[in-house]
């Protein structure tokens, strides 16, 4: 196990330098001279050419990519054009609340999901079952921006329980953690009914029946660990679709996450911390990504049979 | 043998499937009895309904799309489809206990093998988990697992094939079961250790004095270890004998050829009498005696109507032959090793 | 066996070993070897029937997937018909093909669900041109009836067949191509015992028929018993004894081989045998017992045992075995 987790975060250098590499070549391909845009239109042709020398865009690329891998290392991310501030420091002080929100995001997703999946999977073709899928259907095809918005009308106008927007007390995370969860819930939900009804049909659940075990036991205690195994891949990859989903909901709700500042830094072409940011949120995927492996190898240890 | 003896009685035992809208008579009509302590082995090919009838007695058919449709399942003397579904589940693994094929599959992946034998344990005699913990591992030395400590701590993946079955073993045990059903227990295993196996169960069976049903698709396995036999064909019982009678002077046409069938590792065979045919799909049974098609012997009334199982020479058997119906003399001999009889 | 012996082997296997990567540590390089067979040497004449016996792990299936060239094995020489397969490169191996077929276990995986049983029976002759082309739609109906199956189930689909039957078809498939050996890897394992006496009789009447030689692969000694010449016991990747199948059956030498076969309940009440119940698992061929493989579970052993490996030799009635204490 040790060292399946030494080596699995090993495998994470070549990943992160990879996307890197992909941020890097991005930024490159967009149109326009980020010398022009940062010194302004009044610039003259000679503070554009000193510019360009000060922040090493004369380098041949591949000489740029390795200065801006050593940056990234020592934390240096660059300086953002629009405010001036170090482009690290403007993340960090959104991040925490981005990666609140998604951490209520995925609870919504789990919970709800696990619950919808394991009914539903209990009471195969009752009339639970079909509603609660049809739900899980639309769940997955509503766009979250219009999900958002009927909540703010109905919950937040119409009912005045919540918070229209903003950030700051449990209130204002309800709406968009489930606006944002919802998509998630619905996916987890499909895959632990199918995760579930293939379990119940194996042979230890007869097993555990002929000694007597309560359904209640036969379903909570010795089908759902095995049913996890797979559905935590899918949360897994939910929470890659949930980071990219904060961007619309922070928007939405007006909540001045990372989300937010990417959109803004789109708007005002502010490269850096364009960039900054989706190297940030990529991370923070890889990493996600790596605790659902170890978590899944926890869950499975047949796995780690030869 | 009086009434009392007897642990397990099956009366016209039904099971049937419902699959599109058909009725799939798996098991239709099986009658049966084993006695305290005997060893009652129930033999036939696939599809004849020997291991759905196991599954009816513990009431574990799957339903939807299975169904027990009529009969009777009595248990010392209680009709077991008369119980809620509450007072069932005081009696499996505790007063009958099931043992299945697979020892790959039939445990759980992710909790311990002690964990899941002090389970039952648990249910049952209501004790602690250290102290139904303790008890695990006493039965894990007692199916005879080296170390058993560090065995109970240990996940079924960490076992092979053969410790798993003991295992399994050690969990039906566990409560000491009046009724032992072991469903093909040594199918899955490799011979030496199909030995083992089937030695343990021998010795337990000793020393807890359970009633085993045996289901099994090998003769030779009943030869070893059953007091009494049940021969299923298309979800009929076709013969229910003693062990020395089905191999000395096997009965039903079916029995007969089954046992001829078997290549042996006694004898040189030039040619092995196989039964011709195949065995016919429960959707789609022949009228009459559903042997019949493929019986050296059948006559007119064989495929119109089918006998009853009746007392032949003390044991029972479900053939024409032995009837007034019969045409001519019986064309099986009675006595003598089976395998002269063949040509 | 001595007149055989004058004779050339259709198949001579030398020295054959196959060893599987076990990937591991932090870089996930090779760090050890499954030794699934490891130096196994036979031969097998025209005509005749071999039977490789032995428990799972045992290495049996892996020799004839090495042999058939399903693996690449790791090292030795597999001469068939006088060739050298194991350098053989894919296209080479196609025309050996012809005259080296195989019959799985699971008839109902090697058949195309979509092809009809005709469609399936032609197909091996059209590629590899073993009959003309006008003649295969007769050809095929010729060995449907060999097999036993009525000629108007050409147009039929394999699901439409019980697993009996879908073996037949299978058989009439390998015929097709005309084939010199076929190695049978469980091919009746998983058949009714009454239909499985059915397809053993086939085989037996096709072998002589068309001078046909098999190399069947069985856990079941009944089985072997009944169709074998020869039969090959091999225990953790090693053969512990060959022999013809009198001498294996009523004087086996090896005590493998006399557990082997006191352990198989017979289905009669006649003679009740004192069976020798060998203890413990199989070791894994992963890190295999030193000496002899078989002493960890051998009621002979002695100290030598673990020490020295036994090599194959010559007894009283001709078989060999590899014991130095019996």
């Amino acid at each position: 196990m040790f060292v399946f987790i030494i080596r699995r975060m090993l495998q994470m250098i070549p990943v992160v330098l990879g996307v890197i590499l992909v941020v890097f070549l991005i930024m490159q391909m967009v149109p326009g001279d980020p010398a022009v845009l940062l010194a302004g239109e009044s610039a003259t042709k000679e503070q554009v050419a000193q510019l360009r020398e000060q922040l090493g865009l004369n380098q041949p690329l591949y000489m740029q990519y390795f200065e801006y891998v050593k940056n990234v290392a020592t934390g240096d991310l660059g300086t953002s054009v629009r405010s001036g501030r170090p482009v690290a420091e403007e993340i960090f002080t959104r991040l925490p609340v981005t990666v609140e929100l998604a951490f209520w995001s995925i609870i919504v997703t789990t919970v709800l999901g696990l619950l919808a999946g394991i009914i539903s999977a209990t009471k195969q073709y009752s009339i639970s079952d079909i509603s609660i899928m049809i739900v899980a259907l639309l769940g997955v095809s509503l766009p979250n921006f219009w999900l958002g918005l009927m909540l703010i009308l109905g919950f937040a106008v119409n009912f005045q329980i919540f918070p229209v927007s903003g950030w700051g007390s449990f209130m204002h995370v309800v709406l968009p953690a489930i606006t944002l969860g919802t998509a998630g819930a619905a996916i987890v939900a499909r895959m632990t009914r199918s995760s579930m009804l293939e379990v119940i049909s194996q042979d230890y659940i007869r097993t555990a029946k002929a000694k007597g075990v309560k359904q209640t036991y036969i379903v909570y205690k010795h089908a759902l660990k095995n049913a996890l195994i797979p559905v935590i891949t899918v949360v897994g990859l939910q929470f890659g679709a949930l980071l990219g989903g904060t961007v619309l909901t922070e928007s939405v709700f007006a909540i001045n996450g990372l989300g937010r500042l990417i959109i803004d830094a789109i708007r005002m072409r502010d490269l850096p911390v364009v960039q900054g940011s989706i190297l940030v949120v990529s991370i923070l995927f890889v990493i996600v990504n790596m605790f659902v492996d170890i978590a899944y190898r926890l869950l499975n240890k047949r796995v780690d049979l030869n | 043998m009086t009434e009392q003896e007897k642990i397990l009685d099956v009366k016209d035992l039904k099971t049937y499937f419902y699959v599109d809208d058909e009725e799939i008579p798996a098991v239709d009509g099986v009658d049966f009895s084993i006695n305290k302590g005997e060893t009652l082995g129930i033999v036939g090919e696939s599809g004849c309904g020997k291991s759905i009838t196991s599954l009816s007695v513990m009431q574990l058919v799957p339903n939807p799309p299975g169904k027990i449709v009529g009969g009777e399942i009595n248990f010392k003397g209680e009709n077991l489809l008369q119980k809620t579904e509450d007072e069932l589940r005081k009696i499996r693994g505790n007063e009958i206990s099931m043992i299945f094929q697979e020892p790959m599959t039939s445990l759980n992946p992710v909790y311990t093998v002690g964990e899941q034998i002090a389970e039952a344990i648990r249910i049952h005699q209501k004790k602690g988990r250290k102290e139904a913990f303790k008890q695990a591992v006493k039965m894990l030395e007692l199916v005879g697992i080296p170390s058993p400590e560090e065995r109970a701590k240990q996940e079924p993946h960490q076992l092979s094939g053969g410790m798993r079955q003991r295992v399994v073993i050690a969990m039906a045990l566990a409560c000491n079961p009046e009724l032992l059903i072991a469903d093909e227990p040594t199918t899955a295993l490799d011979v030496t250790i199909q030995a083992q196996i089937l030695d343990l169960l021998k010795e337990l069976q000793k020393e807890f004095n359970s009633a085993i049903m045996f289901i099994t698709h090998d003769l030779g396995v009943v030869a070893d270890t059953c007091d009494k036999v049940v021969v299923m064909y298309a979800g009929k019982v076709v013969e229910h004998t003693d062990v020395d009678s089905l191999f000395e002077s096997p009965k039903h046409p079916y029995t007969r050829g089954l046992l001829n069938s078997i290549p042996r590792i006694d004898e040189d065979q030039e040619e092995l009498e196989a039964i011709d045919g195949n065995v016919p799909s429960p959707t789609n049974r022949p009228k009459g005696c559903a042997f019949a098609p493929r019986c050296p012997f059948a006559q007119e009334i064989c495929h119109e109507k089918t006998p009853d199982l009746e007392e032949v020479d003390q044991v029972k058997a479900r053939c024409w032959i032995y009837t007034d119906q019969w045409q001519g003399e019986n064309p099986i001999e009675e006595g003598g090793e089976v395998a002269n009889v063949g040509s | 066996m001595s007149v055989a012996e004058l004779e050339q082997p259709l198949l001579d296997v030398r020295n054959l070993r196959q060893y599987f990567d076990i990937k591991g540590g932090v870089l996930g390089r090779t760090v050890n070897h499954v030794k699934a067979v490891d130096g196994v040497d036979f031969q097998i004449y025209e005509g005749e029937t071999v039977s490789i016996v032995g428990e799972s792990g045992c290495g049996k299936s892996t020799t004839g997937r090495a042999i058939l060239r399903l693996d690449d094995p790791t090292s030795g020489e597999i001469h068939f018909n006088g060739r050298d397969l194991a350098g053989l490169s894919k296209r080479q191996m196609r025309d050996v093909r012809k005259d080296l077929q195989v019959i799985f276990q699971d008839p109902f995986a090697s058949l195309n669900p979509r092809q009809t049983v005709g469609r399936i029976i032609e197909e091996g002759m059209s590629i590899l041109n073993s009959v003309p082309k006008e003649k295969r739609k007769e050809r095929t109906i010729e060995l449907l009836e060999q097999v036993g199956l009525n000629a108007d189930v050409v147009d039929r689909y394999p699901h439409e067949f019980s697993g009996g039957q879908r073996q037949r078809i299978g058989i009439a498939r390998t015929l097709a191509i005309n084939p010199k050996l076929i190695v049978c890897d469980e091919a009746v394992s998983a058949l009714d015992v009454s239909v499985q006496a059915q397809v053993l009789n086939l085989l037996k009447r096709l072998q002589r028929e068309y001078n046909l030689t098999y190399l069947f692969i069985s856990h079941d000694l009944g089985v072997v018993r009944h169709i074998s010449d020869r039969i090959i016991v091999m225990y953790l990747g090693k053969i512990v004894e060959v022999a013809d199948k009198k001498t294996l059956f009523e004087n086996p030498k090896h005590p493998y081989t006399k557990a082997l076969l006191s352990a198989i309940p017979e289905p009669t009440r006649k003679k009740q045998k004192e069976r020798i119940v060998l203890q413990g698992d199989v070791p894994s061929p992963i890190s295999p017992p030193s000496g002899c493989r078989f002493h960890t579970r051998c009621p002979l052993a002695q100290e030598s045992c673990k020490v020295k490996e036994p090599e194959l030799r010559r007894g009283e009635d001709g078989q060999l075995y590899a014991c130095d204490v019996v």
